[in-house]
């Protein structure tokens, strides 16, 4: 039977009694947008079981999804049921993408885990609306920990691992990882250090590095946030080729959350998490009348517009303050 | 609510497919290669490499939704794993292609095609080649 067929809701309910096939099919329909991803969005936000979102970022090749492969395995011998949504940029040329992340996590990842591969296909305004999308479809497919693995680079990526309810920031020994992780902004949204790759020369260093630039923070005050809580990450040593650090990177997680639970943390984060996808979509329907507006606007044939006073025409026409 | 329809569309799809060395032998030069030509032809590519097994691979497919699946063999077990690959995506009730690529003998080629793979690709195929078969095996089952 081809999965192609099958209207939105019999998708739904599927995913909610295990078939994977069903969430690989939701997941794709998610990514293409539009108002299918609308309805889909529709149908699992009241089914959503408060899955914990954990963003995983750091430099290219740091370990990450190596790393996460780990920590699905420990998850799942702890009695959880973990799922992954690993996102890798598309080629700006062609618009295609190697998607290299699961094959990291291959040898480990034991069954009963979700492992879903994402290009970033271009228009970072896509992610910003597909990755909530994707995350929810997850969580009412019953999957936690729901785990988004991105690239620390560009902002986008920074904002969606920011957006999850725990981030951990993956560092490595000798590239000058915590100078750049700290240049980044990836400093600020971290809530659990790991320096990977422990078994290479420098990773004390790195480590000290983390440490002194947490000392700043703490002594700037840019660790408490404006609601005065302050909570300062713990940096964990790894090795993710070994497993060594898996099990004490979990319990970090684990910490945290427990102090989101115990302050406000959790509601105010997700909160803002809300808001961000709020933004994004309201976003992206303004920018559809915008495209509107100006590809009909007759402002626009005049032989030399004024671009000040046209912009402005333009945008009171949308808003209604004619 | 009204149902949208959720069908294919080829101008909204980006086709995803599968690359894996089915078995124990060897290297992944050559799909490595094969992952390349692909990407540059807009698709994307997840990429699982050596050593893998016909239930791993319809874990991924299930997965990743994949629209097709390549296969790289080199070392004479075409004519088992690949029909193998085959009639375990047909117990599952997948309607997904299986492309090989690899040094077939022409006779095996044939024999292939019969068993039910959609394609088969020399080691030496063009890019366009390899692109095109992709494509024409997906849009042959839609
Ligand atoms: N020595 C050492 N190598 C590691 C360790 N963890 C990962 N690696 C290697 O680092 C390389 C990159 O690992 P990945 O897990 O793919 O890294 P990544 O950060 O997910 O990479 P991207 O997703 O491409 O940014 C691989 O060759 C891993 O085997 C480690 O703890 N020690
Ligand atoms: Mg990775």
């Amino acid at each position: 039977m081809s999965y192609r067929n099958l209207a939105v809701t019999e998708l739904v309910e599927r995913a909610r009694t295990g078939d994977n096939r069903a969430v690989g099919r939701l997941l794709t329909l998610v990514e293409r947008g539009g108002p299918v991803a609308d309805q889909i969005a529709e149908l699992t936000h009241p089914l959503r079981g408060n899955a914990h979102v954990v963003g995983v970022t750091g430099s290219p090749g740091a370990g990450k999804s190596t790393l996460v492969g780990r920590l699905l395995a420990e998850w799942v011998a702890q009695g959880f049921r973990p799922a992954v949504l690993a996102i890798d940029p598309s080629s700006p040329l062609s618009g295609g993408a190697i998607l290299g992340d699961r094959i990291r996590m291959d040898d480990v990842v034991p069954e009963g885990t979700f492992v879903r591969s994402m290009a970033t296909r271009g228009h970072q305004g896509g992610l910003a609306l597909a990755v909530p999308g994707a995350v929810r479809v997850l969580d009412a497919a019953g999957f936690s920990p729901v785990v988004v693995e991105t690239v620390g680079v560009g902002q986008v990526e920074v904002d969606v691992v920011a957006a999850a309810d725990t981030a951990v920031v993956v560092a490595t020994p000798g590239m000058g990882d915590a100078v750049q992780a700290n240049k980044a902004g990836l400093l600020e949204v971290a809530d659990v250090f790991v320096v990977n790759k422990a078994d290479r020369p420098g990773a004390s260093d790195t480590r000290r590095d983390l440490q002194l630039m947490l000392d700043l923070a703490h002594v700037t005050g840019q660790d408490v946030d404006e609601h005065g809580t302050y909570f300062r990450p713990e940096i964990v040593m790894c090795t993710a080729t070994s497993g060594d650090g898996a099990a004490a990177t979990i319990d970090e997680i684990h910490k945290h959350m427990a102090h989101l639970k115990a302050s406000d943390g959790l509601s105010r984060r997700r909160a803002l998490r809300v808001r961000a996808e709020v933004r994004s979509r309201a976003e992206r329907i303004l920018m559809d009348h915008l495209d509107r507006a100006i590809s009909e606007s007759d402002l626009l044939t005049d032989a030399d517009p004024n671009p000040v006073s046209t912009a402005e025409s333009i945008v009171s026409r949308i808003t209604g303050n004619d | 609510m009204s149902e949208t329809t959720t069908t294919d569309d080829a101008e909204t799809d980006r086709l995803r497919i599968v690359l894996a060395k089915l078995g124990l032998d060897g290297h992944d030069r050559g799909l490595k290669v094969v992952a390349r030509i692909l990407r540059d032809a807009g698709m994307e590519v997840i990429y699982l490499g050596l050593r893998q097994t016909t239930s791993s691979i319809i874990t991924a497919v299930e997965q990743e939704d994949a629209d097709a699946i390549g296969l790289s063999m080199h070392n004479a077990g075409h004519l088992t794993l690949g029909p193998k690959m085959v009639k375990a995506l047909e117990a599952d009730g997948i309607d997904v292609p299986v492309i090989i690529g690899g040094i077939i003998p022409p006779d095996d080629e044939q024999v292939l095609l019969d068993s039910g793979i959609a394609a088969v690709l020399g080691p030496g195929a063009p890019a366009e080649e390899v692109a095109r078969a992709v494509r024409e095996a997906v849009a042959q089952r839609r």
